[in-house]
């Protein structure tokens, strides 16, 4: 007697866990009546059974360093990375110590020289300007290096670069009063483009995304 | 564990080279033994591992955070694993017989070294056994064995690991399995 092959295929779907209730109960049924169909089923979970019994295999112990030295260097950058990711708190310190010295840096450069428009009645004590309380002082007034007080009037525009200014409650300025601290203004650029590149570095942001553009699968 | 090696990637994308070392400890085991059962032979096997793991870095921005590692790694170690079955071709014949050859002289000399008792000898028999008849089996029966039973991946895994419809990977796996009923239901 020559057993229909779909009974082999049961047995494969059986072993596959995707067998139907209706194709097992089918299965079940000849095997009962067929020895033949019977021995090569067993002969199958036999096969599975030796399969599984397998021991388990390890690599050497050097598996893992051996594929680390084979590895292409990496990039310069990623260390300098790992190592602010690493040292948080010294990474602040020198941050700081750069600002700090970048500062230094620019007023340095700029020069530090106390200098004021010459108008009539202007005051000068200590590198700060003073329009003094009742008086009038014609067209506009720049300080650099320097503050200025204003208690009286100024018929036109203050600027003050590198400085502070001070307006008393009795003072008039017809004009515009401007601040132009080239030092904070410095700072604080730098420090925008600092925090920009550190934040950067930190998150790695911009190589990520240019990476996961790609997305391409290995074959 | 996902989540970590998915961690570790983010790492080494960054270029930290330092977390795949990681990644690596995690898999090691499973991809060097899933070489050994494709190729029979230990030292070729490790040496296709260790292939997969540099090969998987060097194109780890390729990796589709998508898929499981494991299925990325896998893929590629299963291919280098067909490449190095296929180069090996022209004589395949004169290496037929020999193909199990390796496991047989390292179970031997653990048998030799270490006096093992009556049922742990007839085990390792057994053992070089299941491995010649796995290093019997066409490549493409193989392959998917290999994955099914001494990786326990889902069929649906492998057909992801194979990039092979399921259809297919279920007929494969029914063929290999019967090739080795054949050789194996006297031992
Ligand atoms: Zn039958």
């Amino acid at each position: 007697m020559v057993c229909p092959d779909k009974y082999i295929s049961y047995m494969h779907e059986y072993l596959d866990g995707g067998i139907s209730v209706e194709q097992e109960r089918q299965l079940k049924e000849h095997l009962q009546q067929c020895p033949k169909c019977q021995s090569h089923f067993h002969e199958l979970e036999k096969t599975v059974a030796l399969l599984q019994s397998t021991g388990s295999l390890k690599t050497s112990d050097n598996f893992t360093a051996k594929v680390m030295e084979s590895l292409p260097k990496e990039k310069r950058k990623a260390g300098i990375q790992r190592w602010f990711r690493r040292h948080p708190l010294l990474t602040a310190a020198t941050l700081f110590l750069v600002l700090m010295m970048g500062s230094m840096v620019s007023s340095w450069n700029q020069g530090d020289e106390f200098t004021v428009s010459k108008q009539a009645n202007l005051v000068v004590e200590n590198n700060t300007v003073i329009v003094p309380e009742g008086e009038v002082v014609e067209g506009d007034i720049v300080v650099r290096n320097g503050d200025i007080r204003i208690e009286g009037k100024v018929n036109g525009n203050v600027t003050v670069v590198n400085g502070e200014k001070y307006l008393a409650s009795v003072g008039e300025v017809t004009g515009e009063i401007e601040e132009i601290n080239a030092v904070f203004d410095w700072i604080w650029y730098q420090m925008k483009n600092f925090f920009a590149a550190i934040g950067e570095l930190f998150t790695g942001a911009e190589e990520t995304k240019e990476q996961s553009q790609e997305v391409a699968v290995f074959q | 564990m996902d989540g970590v090696v998915k961690l570790r990637i983010r790492e080494v994308l960054k270029g930290d080279q330092n977390a795949y070392g990681e990644i690596v400890e995690l898999y090691k085991d499973k991809v060097f033994q899933l070489c050994y059962r494709m190729l029979g032979n230990h030292h070729e096997a490790e040496d296709i591992a260790q292939e997969a793991f540099i090969r998987a870095y060097v194109n780890i921005a390729r990796f589709n955070m998508e898929l499981k590692f494991s299925t990325w790694i896998y893929r590629i170690a299963t291919n280098l694993c067909i490449d190095r079955i296929r180069k090996k071709k022209p004589d395949f014949y004169l290496d037929a017989e020999v193909s199990g050859t390796d496991g047989l002289t390292m179970y031997s000399q653990v048998a030799a070294e270490t006096n093992l008792p009556e049922e742990d000898l007839e085990s390792i028999e057994l053992q070089e056994a299941i491995q010649r008849a796995i290093s019997k089996l066409p490549e493409k029966y193989r392959t998917v064995i290999v994955l099914k039973y001494i990786e326990e991946l889902s069929l649906n895994e492998i057909s992801e690991i194979l990039d092979m419809p399921l259809g297919t990977v279920k007929t494969r796996i029914h063929r290999g399995r019967e090739s080795l009923r054949q050789q194996l239901r006297n031992v």
